[in-house]
Formats: structure tokens, C-alpha cells, sequence
């Protein structure tokens, strides 16, 4: 670099610190909390990597937090807002009161209502402790200066006064109460997975208007062009097989020696849950086992039906290379398909979407292996998807409606892939 | 222009093996290091999947996963007053390009070398006195001992999790194992893979002649398998896709399935694809890298500064790269004197086609694997007594038959039509109970005065760099040495069995239009002399110290093994030398 291009930059910095330094004078206030409570910080910052924010609130650009992220919704789309210190495009001019209120009553400072993609009826659970430490780490991160036009929706989900009846008819604010009558261990799990951890917003099958289920919670649900499978403790279709170190390996690592997390799970897994304490996993584990099973009566097709005669040796020829005649797979390395209790979903939504696109399993310190299933969309029919995908959730352990050509079809046309 | 980057402590040329495994010892130091590769970045799931990868015409015929002549190739001649011509097709040997490097298309056959393979010259002419070597006959002790490298054989070994069977555990000899082999620390990580009919058919038929079978090495895995980075493999499914091919079942040793899932999520590592190195920088002593001047796929150049240079792409571009960038003295054969581009050999492989009553075998030839199969080591370096023979040099020899692919394995009886309806019969009458290894005798090629690389006078590549020169030849020595192997071996398919045994004697002159390995070794030898050799027993340049240079092109000869297990071991011996000893004080780790 040369003298003068050097001194060009070296000007710029400055006046960038100058301009920055004045803006936080002038507009932030950081709220309440004291930027050297090492203490608060730091359970700010493991609450933060538990509720995810950085999930759908990092930048375009990849800085945290900046915002821009978009937020697919059956309604349209949002952005995540900027949740820095920035004075005038973030949170920086925001009371404690006015975060808590936004995290955990769906209220922006203004009155309006937040939208519930932000999963504000889940944070509701947490305590007001736990919302203010993570107000307090987010005021350590760098200001980044980024506006967002988060509402992005048509009419007339634009309008945020609707969200008056949303509430009205699935927000029940309140935080989170400990049962006394269960371990301390239970209880912290319900307060991660319920709260902070939000597993619901997936798992949880929603409404037409996009409300929780509540009588089917965690049953699974289809969304993004995944399905966020049931884990209740189903023996089907749940964690009913897995055992609590089956599922802390899971959380912990993305793999177990049944099945591997992809797709918004992989997402998580990495930013989030690999990130968790021993402890809380154990809790959570805790927790899911004792999520109650609703058992659905489905019966096998039966082997001699063509499309299962189809599907086994489509089957034979492409998928028991890993995954073994015996569907058994390896374990931590390619998914146990005759017990990976996914597999046989409600929906088949996952299913398809792996054998015609692939997917890329979370690497993770625990296990950096993140082997991949190769596409086979460019290789097999619709009909031939449909039967291979029939096959495996209609063998082993697995019982489950057969899957359609057109759902196959439609699939394809959803990930826009040719063949 | 060129766009001069900021510095890195470590730049490292081809990602390859040996360049994934410096990358990684050196980030383990806390280095920051880059990794700049000619070719593209691959990974299994996208670019060798299992619903593709067994394509013979994609990837045997048309070479998919090589160097395409197109973007650079070399010239080749056999004798010093020929002419050479650029190879526009590759034959004897396979350049590799892109990450993963030879690693990716490899069979996994993962051999140590003899004890004795490492002081050559030394021990041979103790044996036989110096006058039983050929007078232009320049091999070279290594200046590094078997006993040095064993711990790094064992690395390596763990990290691939290598399917073997030991035959020398702390100088017990085991049974079942190679009798031959070097003592090793411990066992193979993994058992040996299971033997198909013909392969097992040859191990016993070894046995009945007095010979001590054992399994090959192999870096296709018995069963799945955790490595010490925790990296996780499958086992081998048998589908007789090695050689040539890329592994989509994760159960063939490679840096994708070994090494790169942990490198690529460290902070100081940085890989750059589709860039290549046009030259490594000096100052103006000429005694010190400064770093590399590297063009990508846009066209553009820039310099890479860095503390460290380690030079590790394929043989040819290792030694081409130092005489283009004016590092060590180019060798000239006249004078005898100069490094950089001496000792270049390769290897001398014969076959044998074996036609047995097909009423009676049914071989299933398509079920294997690349380092399948069952071999005798009996012939192997100086395991036997040369003297009454009249060469020096052996190899291993075994039926190592990698697969049935269809386009090329079509053994038929000698006589038969090469075309038309009596070639169609012959093939389907002999398809499962013919036999062609391929690689059956795989024998040594000792170094001499007039084989070597230097850089073309005439042809240039894109950047108007001269092309490498090749010449090469097969000496007397290599020939006697092989008539007599192919002999023995063929006497073992007669013991199977076989109603009919072609030899397939290799012959002289060298044809470089005809697949043998793409062992290609020397060029940039290490030694213990700076006079004889371009790097020391570290494999650090003698004249440039903050240089290293990796892999075959270290080797002074070739011995009679697949070269993979030797230069990985190499290349974690010089890891551990830069580690423990260069880092503390950068400078000449040996003084001459």
C-alpha cells in the first residue's frame, strides 16, 4: 500500500470513530445495565446463543446481529430488525422496559405489535432476569449502523394492528412457573424448551393462522420445505427410541447413532445447541423424554404392493451402499433409517426433499465429520422418488401413508430443481 | 498488476496428502497458513457421489478428475539426444489436480518401505561389493531411516485407519502378516479386508509354494472407523471404483474423509481453489522465500507473502517450480553435477492374464476393492539373494485385481481376433474366470545419470513458463529385474490352476503413452549431501531454509512399493522437525 492511499484510510478510520463515537453519545443509551458486569454479560451471552437470535437477526453481510435476515412466513416475508446498539438504526435508544417488554409482551416502544415470527409467545417464558442479561450482552456487541424494512408482508397482514387479535386469541403472556412436583433437571429443561430454546416454533404443529396447536404440541410440523419432526416420546415417529444420551448427542453433536440434523436442525445445531452446557442438555433430554406420545395407528404397506416391490429395489440399487441392505446404516456417519423415528413422519416433506436435493449434515467440534447425501433428483423419476420414499417408511419399523408422484412432483417444482 | 496480500506465516502449495497434512500440523502450531490448489475444491456428496462415481467412461477413460493436457502437460523424450514433444493425452502416469490431489483417485494402497529401502546404496554395496551396481546406476541412501519414520508411518496409518494385517509387530513376526515388513509400534488400525475368491485363490496357492501371503495394505476400510481427529469413515462396500475414481461411500483414505472436515473449521487455515502458483518468491540473496506469485481462474496475479513456503504438489510441478523459480542448481547429466531435477524414476510393473476353466471358477471379478488382494513379498527389494541374478531391485507381486469395470476389462485368450463377433464370444466366455491384476508385479526403478527433468528449450505453457522436461528410459537392470519377477508371478497362476498365463513382460523402451502408475518419484531428492541432493533429511531446501519441499519427489530411487505410506510419512517426520525444532529457531536444520 502506498504513503498516500494509507494516510486516505487513516483519515477515513478516524472520521468513521468520530462519527460512531458522537452517534452513541447522542442516541444510545445501553439501557440499564452495566457494561462491565462481567457476570450478566456472560449469562447474556449463553442466553443469547440458547434463544438464537443470531439465527435470524445476523446481517446480510454475516454481522451479527445487523439484521436483514430474510423471514419466510406462510403470510410473506419479514426481516429481522437490527438488534444493536445502535442508536438510530437498533435497539441503542431502548429502555431495559421497552426490550422486555418487545422479548417478552410482543410490544415495540411505540405500542405496535411485533409480529410472532419473532417467538415472543415462547420468550414470554423466560424470566425477566434472563431477558435483561441478554439485553446486557447485546449492548457489548458493536454497534452496526443498518437499517431494515422488516415488515415486508402484503396487505392485510401489513397492517401490525391485526396482531392485536393474534394475541388475543394464541399469546398467553406469562413467564414460566416450575412444577414442584418434578426434579429441578425437568424443570430447567421445560423452561430451555419451552422458553429461551423455542423448540415449539417448529416442532408444534400451527394453525391456519399460525398459532400453536397446543393440543398436539411438539408433534411436528411442516415448514420451510422441511418437516420439524415430532419429539414427543413417541415410539413411531418420536424420541421414543432414543435415550437421554442419544439425544444430548444429537443436540450436542448433530449426529447419534440414529439419525443426523440437516436443514434448519443443522442451522441450529451449529449456531445454537452444540454451544449448550452438559447440563441443560441433560435437562432438555430430561424434558423430551417425558413429553407424552400421541399414538397414531398406521399399518405397513404390505411387500408384496408394486410400488413396495418398486421401491426396494430402487433402494437395493441407490441407497444401501450407506445405508445398508438392513436400511441400519453406520452409526454417527450415515443415518440408521430402519430406526430413525423421522423417517416416517406425518409428512413426508423431509424425505423427499433429501433424496431429490441432498443435504448437508451439521459439522459440529463433537463430530466434524458433516458427511452429505448426494442429490438424486437428477437421476430418479417422480414416480421413482415417490416409491423409494414409500419403501423405507413403510419397511422396518416403519408404517406410514405412501407418498404420491404429485407430492413429488410438487416438491420438486418448490425446490425448483429440473430433471 | 499484481496484488501483493497481507502476509501469512505459512503458504502451501497443493492440497494435496502431504499439503493437507502440513496444513494441518501447522495450524495445530497456531500458524496461519493458506493453501493454494490448481485445481477445484471436491467433496464426496457433490463431486464423486455413489450414484455416480462408477462411471468408467467419465472418469478412467476421460481422465474427469486429472490435469487436462490443455491447461498444462509436459514433454517427454527417452534418450538425452532426442527431441521432446509435449503429451497431449496422459499415459504411464496421471497428473492429479484439485484438493484432495492424488489422494482422491487413489487405489489406498498404503505400504511402508524396507528398512533397507532407505540406505540403498549403502546396504547393497555391502552385500555385493560396489562393482554389482550398473556404473550410471545413481542411487542414494535417503539420509532418513526406517527406525525415524516409523512413528510416522503409524500416524498416518491411524489417521486413514489402514485395513492390514501385521507382519513384524516390535520384531515378533506375526503370522498372517508381511515377514518382510519393517518392525512396526503397533497393529494395523483396522483388520485386513475381506479376500474375494481369486484374490484368496492366489494367497493359497502362494502358500502351497512356499511363500509367505499376506493382505494388502489398504486404505479402503474393513469396517467403519473413528480417526484421532475423530473424523468418522465407512466401510469398504467392494465396488471395484478406486483407482482413478473418487470414493463416494466415505471408506477410502483421502484428505476429504481424513483431514479437510477438520481443517476447514479452523480459523487460521485458508484454502484457495482454481489459483496456480506461477513462481516462489526470493530476496535478492536468493537464500530466502519470501512467499508466491499466484494466478486464479480471472486471470488475475497476485503475491502471496509468507515466512514459510511448502512446496507440495505432484513430482513433476515440484521440481518444474523450483527451476522456474531459480531455487538449487538444475541438474546437468553431463557434468554430473547440480540437484534440482536428478534421480527422476518411476516404476517398472508387469502383468500377467490368467485364463482358468470357467465350468470350474467363476471369479466375480467385479467385486474388489483399489488395494484388495493377496501378495508375496519374497521378491521385493533385497529380500532375496541378488547375486546369481545379475540386477539389484524387486517388488512386491500379488493378485491385486481392483475390479470388473466394463469398457476395460476384457482379458482374452492370446490369438484371439481383436475385433468382431470372435472377440464378443471371447470376452463373455472369459469375463468371470479371467484374471488381470494390473498392477501384479510391482517392481522398483532404481535411478541413473541420464534420467531426469529439466526445463523444455522449446515448448511453453499459458503463462509462457517452459513446460518440464522428461527423459526417461528403462535400464538393463529394471528389465532383468522384471523378466525374472513376471516369471515367479506367473508361476503362481499356474498353481491356481490357470488353463492359460500370458506374461506381459514390461519392456524397454520406456512408453509413456502406457498406463503404469503414477508413481513418479526424484527430481528434488533428499540426502545428505547438498552436492547430491536438493533437500535434506527433513525435506527442507539446503539453499533456500525457509523452503520445504514434500512428497515422491524426495524419494532418490523408487523402491518396489505404491509410494502414498512413505511420503505421508515424510511429510509428518518434516512436520515434526518444523514443530519442534525450526519454528524455535528458523534456520538450517542440518548444516552441511
Amino acid at each position: 500500500m502506498s504513503t498516500s492511499a494509507a494516510r486516505v484510510s487513516l483519515v477515513a478510520l478516524l472520521a468513521w470513530l468520530m462519527l460512531s463515537s458522537s452517534a452513541r453519545v447522542q442516541g444510545a443509551t445501553f439501557g440499564a445495565s452495566d457494561r462491565q458486569d462481567f457476570a450478566q454479560i456472560e449469562r447474556g451471552r449463553y442466553l443469547t446463543r440458547v434463544a438464537d437470535c443470531v439465527a435470524c437477526h445476523a446481517g446480510a453481510d454475516g454481522t451479527p446481529f445487523a439484521g436483514g435476515r430474510p423471514i419466510e412466513t406462510p403470510f410473506g416475508m419479514l426481516r429481522a430488525s437490527n438488534i444493536t446498539p445502535d442508536g438510530a438504526t437498533g435497539i441503542g435508544t431502548w429502555s431495559d422496559a421497552q426490550f422486555d417488554a418487545a422479548i417478552r409482551g410482543g410490544r415495540m416502544p411505540d405500542g405496535s405489535r411485533v409480529y410472532p415470527a419473532m417467538p415472543y409467545p415462547y420468550y414470554t417464558k423466560m424470566s425477566r432476569n434472563d431477558v435483561l442479561a441478554i439485553r446486557a450482552y447485546l449492548n457489548t456487541v458493536p454497534p452496526a449502523h443498518h437499517e431494515v424494512m422488516s415488515n415486508q408482508l402484503p396487505f392485510p397482514y401489513k397492517m401490525r394492528s391485526l396482531m392485536a387479535v393474534w394475541d388475543a386469541l394464541y399469546f398467553k403472556e406469562g413467564e414460566f412457573r416450575e412444577d414442584a412436583s418434578k426434579s429441578p433437571e425437568w424443570n430447567r429443561g421445560a423452561y430451555l424448551v419451552e422458553g429461551p430454546g423455542h423448540c415449539g416454533a417448529c416442532h408444534t404443529p400451527k394453525t391456519s393462522l399460525g398459532g400453536d396447536e397446543l393440543k398436539h404440541a411438539y408433534q411436528g410440523y411442516a415448514l420451510q420445505g422441511w418437516f420439524a419432526p415430532d419429539i414427543t416420546d413417541s415410539e413411531d415417529v418420536g424420541l421414543g427410541r432414543w435415550s437421554p444420551t442419544d439425544i444430548v448427542e444429537y443436540l450436542k453433536g448433530g449426529h447419534n447413532k440414529y439419525s443426523a440434523a440437516s436443514g434448519p436442525m443443522g442451522e441450529e445445531v451449529v449456531d445454537s445447541s452444540s454451544r449448550w452446557t452438559e447440563a441443560d442438555l441433560q435437562a432438555i433430554a430430561e424434558y423430551l423424554k417425558g413429553l407424552p406420545a400421541q399414538r397414531e395407528a398406521s399399518r405397513p404397506l404390505a411387500g408384496g404392493d408394486p410400488v413396495m416391490t418398486a421401491g426396494a429395489a430402487i433402494y437395493w440399487d441407490a441407497c444401501s451402499a450407506c445405508h445398508k441392505a438392513d436400511g441400519s446404516g453406520v452409526p454417527y456417519l450415515f443415518p440408521d433409517i430402519a430406526h430413525a423415528p423421522s423417517v416416517a413422519s406425518r409428512e413426508p416433506t423431509t424425505l423427499i426433499r433429501v433424496v431429490l436435493q441432498g443435504a448437508e449434515t451439521a459439522a459440529t467440534d463433537e463430530e466434524p465429520t458433516g458427511p452429505q447425501m448426494p442429490a438424486f433428483g437428477w437421476q430418479l423419476t417422480d414416480a421413482q422418488v415417490a416409491a423409494v420414499v414409500t419403501y423405507i417408511r413403510n419397511s422396518w419399523s416403519h408404517a406410514a401413508p405412501p407418498v404420491s408422484e404429485r407430492e413429488v412432483r410438487a416438491a420438486r417444482t418448490s425446490l425448483a430443481l429440473d430433471r | 498488476m499484481t496484488t501483493k496480500l497481507p502476509a501469512k506465516d505459512v503458504v502451501i502449495i497443493g492440497l494435496g496428502w502431504t499439503g493437507s497434512i502440513l496444513a494441518h500440523e501447522l495450524t495445530e502450531a497456531g500458524l496461519d497458513v493458506i493453501a493454494i490448489e490448481r485445481g477445484p475444491w471436491r467433496n464426496t456428496a457433490t463431486n464423486f457421489a455413489p450414484n455416480y462415481a462408477q462411471d468408467e467412461l467419465r472418469y478412467r477413460i476421460r481422465h474427469e478428475l486429472f490435469l487436462q493436457p490443455a491447461q498444462t502437460t509436459f514433454t517427454f523424450r527417452n534418450k538425452m539426444d532426442q527431441n521432446a514433444l509435449p503429451i497431449r493425452s496422459w499415459g504411464a502416469f496421471m497428473p492429479p489436480n484439485g484438493v484432495g490431489g492424488g489422494g482422491v483417485h487413489w487405489n489406498a494402497e498404503t505400504w511402508r518401505f524396507l528398512p533397507s529401502d532407505f540406505v540403498l546404496r549403502t546396504h547393497l554395496t555391502q552385500r555385493y561389493g560396489a562393482k554389482f551396481l550398473p556404473q550410471d546406476m545413481s542411487i542414494q541412501d535417503w539420509g532418513v531411516s526406517y527406525d525415524d519414520l516409523e512413528p510416522h508411518y503409524d500416524r498416518f496409518e491411524y489417521l486413514c485407519g489402514t485395513s492390514g494385517t501385521a507382519g513384524n509387530l516390535n520384531g515378533q513376526i506375526q503370522p498372517g502378516g508381511n515377514p518382510f515388513e519393517g518392525p512396526r509400534s503397533r497393529p494395523y488400525p483396522t483388520p485386513a479386508q475381506q479376500q474375494p475368491f481369486s484374490h484368496a485363490l492366489f494367497g493359497k496357492a502362494a502358500a502351497e509354494l512356499g511363500y509367505k501371503p499376506f493382505p494388502q495394505p489398504s486404505g479402503n476400510l474393513s469396517q467403519a472407523y473413528t480417526n484421532p481427529l475423530n473424523v468418522r469413515m465407512g466401510p469398504c462396500t467392494y465396488c471395484g471404483f478406486c483407482e482413478w475414481f473418487g470414493c463416494g461411500n466415505y471408506s477410502k483414505a483421502s484428505p476429504q474423509t481424513t483431514l479437510l472436515p477438520v481443517l476447514m473449521r479452523k480459523a487460521n487455515f485458508e484454502a484457495r481453489d482454481l489459483c496456480e502458483v506461477t513462481r516462489i518468491n526470493t530476496d535478492s540473496t536468493g537464500k530466502r522465500a519470501t512467499g508466491v506469485t499466484f494466478v486464479d481462474a480471472s486471470g488475475n496475479e497476485y503475491e502471496q507473502p509468507a515466512d514459510l513456503v511448502i512446496l507440495s504438489a505432484f513430482t513433476i510441478f515440484n521440481v518444474q517450480l523450483l527451476l522456474l523459480s531459480k531455487i538449487g542448481t538444475p541438474y546437468d547429466p553431463l557434468s554430473n553435477k547440480g540437484v534440482v531435477g536428478r534421480n527422476f524414476t518411476h516404476q517398472t510393473i508387469s502383468d500377467v492374464e490368467s485364463f482358468f476353466d470357467k465350468s470350474k471358477f467363476n471369479f466375480n471379478p467385479f467385486i474388489a476393492s483399489g488395494a484388495i488382494g493377496m501378495c508375496i513379498d519374497e521378491f521385493n527389494g533385497d529380500n532375496f539373494d541378488h547375486g546369481p541374478h545379475g540386477f539389484v531391485g524387486g517388488g512386491y507381486m500379488g493378485q491385486v485385481q481392483t475390479g470388473g469395470r466394463p469398457i476395460q476389462t476384457t482379458p482374452v485368450p492370446p490369438g484371439t481376433p481383436r475385433w468382431g463377433a470372435k472377440w464378443k464370444d471371447a470376452v463373455r466366455d472369459n469375463y468371470l474366470s479371467a484374471l488381470k491384476p494390473g498392477t501384479g508385479v510391482h517392481g522398483s526403478m532404481y535411478s541413473y545419470r541420464d534420467v531426469y527433468m529439466d526445463l523444455d528449450p522449446t515448448y511453453r505453457d499459458r503463462f509462457n513458463r517452459p513446460l518440464a522436461r522428461i527423459t526417461m528410459d528403462f535400464h538393463d537392470n529394471e528389465i532383468k529385474q522384471n523378466a525374472f519377477l513376471t516369471d515367479k508371478f506367473a508361476e503362481v497362476f499356474h498353481a491356481m490352476g490357470a488353463q492359460q498365463v500370458h506374461k506381459i513382460y514390461r519392456k524397454a523402451p520406456y512408453d509413456v503413452t502406457e498406463y503404469q502408475t503414477t508413481h513418479l518419484c526424484g527430481g528434488a531428492i533428499m540426502g545428505t549431501d547438498p552436492k547430491t541432493s536438493a533437500v535434506n533429511r527433513y525435506s527442507q531446501s539446503w539453499d533456500v531454509p525457509n523452503l520445504f519441499v514434500m512428497g515422491a519427489s524426495n524419494f532418490p530411487q523408487n523402491a518396489g512399493y505404491n509410494p502414498t505410506g512413505t511420503l505421508a510419512a515424510l511429510a509428518f517426520w518434516s512436520a515434526q522437525a518444523i514443530r519442534s525444532r525450526y519454528l524455535k529457531n528458523p534456520g538450517p536444520l542440518v548444516h552441511a
